[in-house]
């Protein structure tokens, strides 16, 4: 049973079409996220489901009920926003209780709700205080006991975790998710540009790029099987390597740039199998290895060591390939230096690789 | 950056002997006798007393009987201090037929600027509100329009006032003027709010819409307590300016009714009898009191709404 399902919708300001002709489907319980960089359209499809901004044309159901011409309070959701919007003058009680008054909902069961929410939040010696007077972290606890009150099916965050700093974002992040679990049977649509927060909270993913779904899947499919060569590029950090090139087809499929040649007998191409013509071929940085790792991979070639970036855990190494620029990471304690020469090895069947001019996996 | 694959040395962090620190240190001197100070402070120091002077003229003159004025010492104090002209210009100085000096004046300014003020903030304070996060169709031509009208003279549209306050058969009467002021207010102080609420985060005006809240829920419970800021500001505009006018004052009310401004002129501008220079100067002073009593207890305040009044958004 569809929980929340888009229709065709419309949406433009004046000339300017913002989502164009969207589907989407979200199931019961379901945790999915939004992800794109900013001005994709994402945080809008959020307050056309909200109700916030009227559409051009299409429908909206909510827990299959057509909400398209509703007003928020009625559609059954509750929002959480990065700005944490919590009304100023009044305390944490009151902000929780606002949405309850506003229905008539009678006061005892408001306390209760509030005492439930802020049990769930770990918020209760915050209640008698004023939002000024809380930390962010804390702000945005409010701001989802806020949502949780209202006892909706339908949870939207609209990048909740964007105005706190990195520590709390990710103690916040687990909280989500714990949240989520608890909630049996509530939906979560979750906006970010995050992609961890995308990656670890999500059951699917929807990568939007100008208005449009680029690829709805869950995030081990995003991840392994990018649908295009924007999905590639987006997910994915330290970003994937992208090297250009052409697909010769002999008795097995080769990828050929410059001198390089990579077998692509492994590969497992979709629809018709290979042909030849231009593609750009991809692979992640940690799916190449470096030294005694990279014997047994399919694929071998000598670098040399351009710049190395420590992180910690693990390293980046920048090199290059053929003149193709090539990212790898090591781990953190390989000792490293610009100008050695290492060997580095991976196997073309983790790789994706896209047409050149479609920019569609192939 | 690319040299860091290997570290084998560590950092010392001794603290260097502090004695043995040369040159420059610390935060730097100032000198508060510089000659830019003298000069900035001498400056402010002209000009505040270059504006202080009438001031200072008056309320001596203010206290002195008429004929140690006509000795023509403007500047010197008063031998001899008497409150006799503050009395007389409060309860018996005469305009016209009525000898009960600027009290009654007084009374008719209060009983236009309360109700003046409190419409026009009220109707603005919704306009902005709804101009600003309501945005209706065509909103953006109502306020190009409401806008315009801060531009327009007032000497344009005096004649045509009259005639409409005739027809209405309210005109020389208070609730024709305050009416007048009403209207007058709204390009500027709706210019105030919509500037206030737009720089209202909108998450917040949202938030309160998925709370349920309505038009008017959201204007009371959320956007009212949180603006109060703003609300003195306009007071403070309205109350100095309602207080001050003097033409819709003279044009649209009658001697009966006419506000303290109106009847200052009166006393003072009398061409009968003596120019009784202590009374006017007493007369002046209490009217320009009430303004003079908003400015002092809100400086900041004001200054914060002339800000505000900026244009944003």
């Amino acid at each position: 049973m569809a929980s929340v399902s888009v229709k065709n919708l419309d949406l433009s300001f004046g000339d300017i079409k913002v989502l164009q002709n969207l589907n989407l489907e979200i199931d019961k319980g379901e945790f999915l996220v939004l992800l794109g960089s900013s001005g994709c359209g994402k945080s809008t499809l959020l307050n056309c489901i909200a109700g916030l901004l009227d559409i051009t044309d299409g429908q909206i159901f909510i827990s299959d009920r057509n909400v398209t011409w509703e007003q928020p309070k009625d559609r059954g959701i509750g929002m959480v926003f990065q700005s944490y919007a919590l009304y100023p003058q009044m305390t944490v009680e009151g902000n929780l209780a606002f949405g309850l008054k506003n229905a008539r909902v009678p006061k005892d069961e408001i306390e209760k709700r509030i005492a439930r929410a802020a049990q769930l939040l770990h918020i209760e010696p915050l209640l008698k205080r004023k939002p000024a007077q809380l930390s962010g972290g804390q702000r945005q606890r409010v701001a989802i006991g806020r949502a949780l009150v209202r006892d909706v099916d339908v949870f939207l965050f609209d990048e909740p975790l964007s105005n706190l700093d990195a520590k709390l974002r990710a103690e916040l992040r687990v909280e989500i998710k714990r949240l989520h679990q608890r909630l049996e049977n509530t939906t979560m649509i979750y906006v970010t540009h995050d992609q961890i927060e995308a990656m670890t909270l999500a059951d699917r993913i929807a990568i939007m790029r100008a208005g449009a779904i680029q690829q709805l899947a869950d995030p081990a499919t995003i991840y392994n099987k990018p649908y295009n060569r924007y999905v590639a590029g987006f997910i994915g950090s330290p970003s994937i390597n992208f090297i250009d090139g052409t697909i010769e087809v002999a008795s097995d499929p080769v990828f050929k740039a410059g001198d390089t040649t990579i077998d692509l007998s492994r590969y497992a191409f979709s629809g018709n199998g290979p042909k030849p013509g231009a593609v750009t071929f991809g692979i992640r940085p940690e799916h190449i290895f470096m030294d005694k790792a990279a014997t047994d991979e399919p694929f071998r070639a000598d670098v040399e060591v351009d710049v190395v970036e420590p992180m910690g855990a693990d390293t980046l190494v920048w090199s290059t390939l053929d003149g193709h620029e090539l990212r790898f990471r090591v781990d953190g304690q390989t000792p490293l230096r610009k100008g050695d020469r290492v060997k580095v090895g991976f196997d073309p069947a983790r790789a994706s690789i896209f047409d050149a001019e479609t920019e569609m996996r192939l | 950056m690319a040299d860091v694959g290997l570290i084998d040395h560590a950092g010392t962090d001794a603290r260097v002997d502090s004695k043995a620190l040369e040159g420059p240190r610390g935060a730097r001197p100032r000198r508060v006798l510089s000659r830019r100070n003298i000069i900035l402070y001498g400056t402010l120091f002209v000009v505040a007393a270059y504006y202080l002077l009438p001031l200072y003229v008056m309320v001596v003159t203010s206290l002195k009987g008429m004929p140690e004025i006509r000795l023509g010492n403007v500047f010197s104090p008063p031998m001899e201090i008497t409150f006799e002209p503050w009395v007389k210009a409060w309860a018996t100085a005469c305009t016209g037929l009525n000898c009960d000096g600027l009290s009654r004046g007084f009374w008719n300014s209060v009983r236009i600027t309360i109700p003046s003020v409190i419409l026009s903030i009220a109707i603005a304070s919704v306009n902005g509100y709804a101009l600003s996060l309501w945005r209706f169709k065509g909103a953006n031509l109502f306020f190009t329009i409401l806008i315009v009208g801060a531009f327009i003279p007032y000497q344009v549209m005096l004649y045509p006032i009259v005639i409409i306050l005739r027809e209405m058969g309210i005109y020389g009467t208070l609730t024709g003027l305050v009416l007048v002021h009403t209207i007058f207010g709204m390009p500027i102080l709706t210019l105030l709010f919509r500037n206030y609420f737009a720089s209202v985060p909108e998450e917040l005006f949202k938030a309160a819409r998925v709370d349920g809240a309505g038009f008017w829920g959201i204007y009371f419970k959320i956007m009212l307590p949180m603006s109060l800021p703003i609300f003195v500001v306009a007071m403070i505009l309205q109350v100095t300016g309602i207080w001050n006018d003097f033409l819709f004052g003279v044009v649209y009310t009658k001697p009966g009714v006419y506000p303290m401004t109106v009847q200052l002129n009166n006393i003072v501008n009398s061409v009968q009898g003596v120019k009784e220079y202590n009374v006017n100067m007493a007369a002046t002073i209490i009217t320009g009191l009430v303004p003079l009593i908003v400015y002092f207890a809100s400086g900041k305040l004001f200054v914060r709404g002339i800000a505000a009044g900026a244009v944003k958004g």
